[in-house]
């Protein structure tokens, strides 16, 4: 899941500037997991818009908001609304969505920070930065891309103390984790595979990536 | 050929020491170092920003060693450089004579005194090694392109950490090293010569070889000893050090005689070199004595060895 942080409020109020009318779009899925852009959140925003004045003239939550055609649908209920500005509450993905179907300017309420796992409910720990050429398989499923600080893919620096890593003794270091992981599993045998350091081709942005026939 | 390379070549114990660029660009200290070092020992690598603190550049210092007539290691991490940037490195050093490189994964920016810089690990060591290899198979520089003009060869080297847990993760990891194509390999500071045993033992048993130098760090005094147990990593200075530089240290202040922890630590190094040259517990040394480079002639005729 995407997870989003939500952005202070001084910072949301210096962007809606000389707006007075406001919608609201929320997202029915990450964001509303993360709390940042869910029904209670959408509706504490309102309230906190409206207390200081605005007008309030629409809360949206779409099931998804990277969904463009969805999204597209779901902007129509603004036709007439005089609405001058919408304020998204979804991830960087949903503000673009929302952007791209709306002639009126779009802010983001949220930060997105990461993909990443729910460990339990409002914890939450970044899982996969998207390589795109995916080595899970060799590493007992814990991503050395992402859970290691330097991205090895070799195995491990001198850097641990510990089992802690040397950059934030906070996490563990991800190749001991891989190390008891795939101990467990029996499959020692796949740290002795030499791996050649990523092909960053991989990572250049923006990608798109299309499985349509007519492309 | 480079002086460490043919001397393993050889069968000779190989002895190295371990310089850092100053901060800033008065190299007169280094040089002083220089001219102490020369003809004592085989090789003398230069740290490429050591604990991720800014300093010159290791090429720069590597350009003037060798001006001086010694042979330089040029340390190179994969911190600040890309793929290209390294080896655009290496060209240059190539350029000017350097013959010899170690290849280190290097320290995050977190942990050093930038620690606002962005860190770039494009390649780890096993990839900077596999990469100079493969420049040096293929004649094709890591992009695939011809390179122009004939290719540089390069005595390539890395470096392990013989105390760690799980040790089968150093252990492999040196495997790939040595796979990648590291030809001499330098370990973190030793203080307990039978732990090396064990590790050295650890390696025969994994089923390839290689040529260790231990490495080796001359103590200060017992402040030193503790600061590095809690601070640097697969360091495990012994007890029994401690306590013996701790006793020096008290003798100091007692008879107002200077320097006497430092004589301890001295001889301590010295006695772990003569150790492991006598019982042929590793391929040579590599002394790593931290700002105090003029002691290290006297180290290593303490324990015996020159080149
Ligand atoms: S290796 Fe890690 S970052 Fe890459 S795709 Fe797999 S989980 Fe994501
Ligand atoms: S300590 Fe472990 S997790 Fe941290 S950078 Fe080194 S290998 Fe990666």
């Amino acid at each position: 899941m995407i997870i989003t942080q939500k952005k202070p409020l001084d910072e949301v109020w210096q962007m809606l500037e000389g707006v007075t009318r406001v919608a609201l779009v929320g997202c029915g899925s990450c964001a509303t997991s993360c709390k940042t852009g869910g029904e209670p959140e959408l509706q504490e925003m309102k309230e906190y818009l409206e207390s200081n004045g605005k007008i309030v003239t629409a809360t949206i939550i779409p099931n998804e908001s990277c969904q463009k055609l969805l999204m597209k649908k779901e902007l129509k209920a603004l036709k007439d609304t005089d609405t001058q500005a919408i304020l998204t509450l979804a991830c960087g993905d949903g503000v673009q969505t929302v952007a791209d179907n709306a002639n009126i300017p779009v802010y983001p309420a949220t930060n997105t920070m990461f993909l990443g796992q729910v460990e339990r409910v409002g914890l939450f720990s970044e899982a996969c930065r998207m390589c795109g050429d995916c080595v899970l398989g060799h590493t007992g499923g814990i991503c050395p891309i992402t859970k290691c600080a330097k991205s090895l893919v070799n195995g491990p620096c001198g850097g641990q103390k510990g089992g802690k890593c040397e950059v934030n003794p906070e996490n563990n270091c991800a190749w001991i984790d891989i190390y008891y992981r795939l101990d467990a599993l029996g499959q020692l045998d796949k740290l002795k595979t030499m791996r050649t350091d990523k092909d960053y081709k991989n990572f250049a942005f923006p990608r798109r990536i299309s499985i349509r026939e007519d492309k | 050929m480079n002086a460490l390379k043919q001397a393993l070549d050889n069968g000779k114990f190989g002895i190295t020491a371990e310089m850092a660029p100053p901060k800033g660009y008065d190299f007169s200290a280094c040089m002083e170092a220089a001219d102490m070092l020369k003809g004592k020992v085989h090789c003398v690598n230069v740290t490429d920003m050591q604990s991720s603190c800014l300093k010159a550049s290791s090429l720069g210092l590597c350009i003037k060693l060798k001006e001086k007539g010694l042979t330089p290691i040029l340390q190179m991490t994969g911190r600040d450089r890309n793929r290209m940037a390294l080896q655009a490195e290496l060209f240059s050093a190539a350029a000017f004579g350097i013959d010899s490189v170690l290849a280190l994964t290097g320290d995050h920016p977190t942990i050093g005194d930038v620690k606002e810089a962005k860190p770039v690990y494009d390649l780890d060591s096993v990839g900077i090694l596999q990469m100079i290899s493969q420049m040096e198979k293929t004649g094709l520089d890591c992009g695939g392109n011809e390179i122009t003009g004939g290719v540089p060869k390069f005595f390539k080297g890395a470096i392990v950490t013989p105390v760690y847990d799980p040790m089968f993760l150093q252990v492999n990891k040196l495997r790939k090293k040595v796979e990648a194509g590291a030809q001499f390999i330098q370990t973190q500071g030793i203080f307990d010569v039978d732990q090396l045993k064990r590790f050295m033992d650890g390696i025969e048993k994994a089923g390839y070889t290689t040529r260790i130098m231990a490495g080796i760090i001359p103590l200060k005094g017992a402040g030193m000893a503790k600061y590095m147990n809690a601070n640097v990593p697969g360091i495990r200075v012994t007890d029994q050090i401690i306590e013996k530089l701790a006793q020096a240290g008290a003798e100091e202040k007692e008879t107002g005689k200077k320097g006497l922890a430092m004589e301890v630590g001295m001889d301590i190094a010295a006695e772990m070199i003569a150790k492991i040259k006598d019982e042929k517990i590793c391929s040579g040394v590599h002394v790593m004595a931290i700002g105090a480079e003029k002691n290290v002639p006297a180290i290593l005729q303490k324990a015996g060895v020159s080149i």
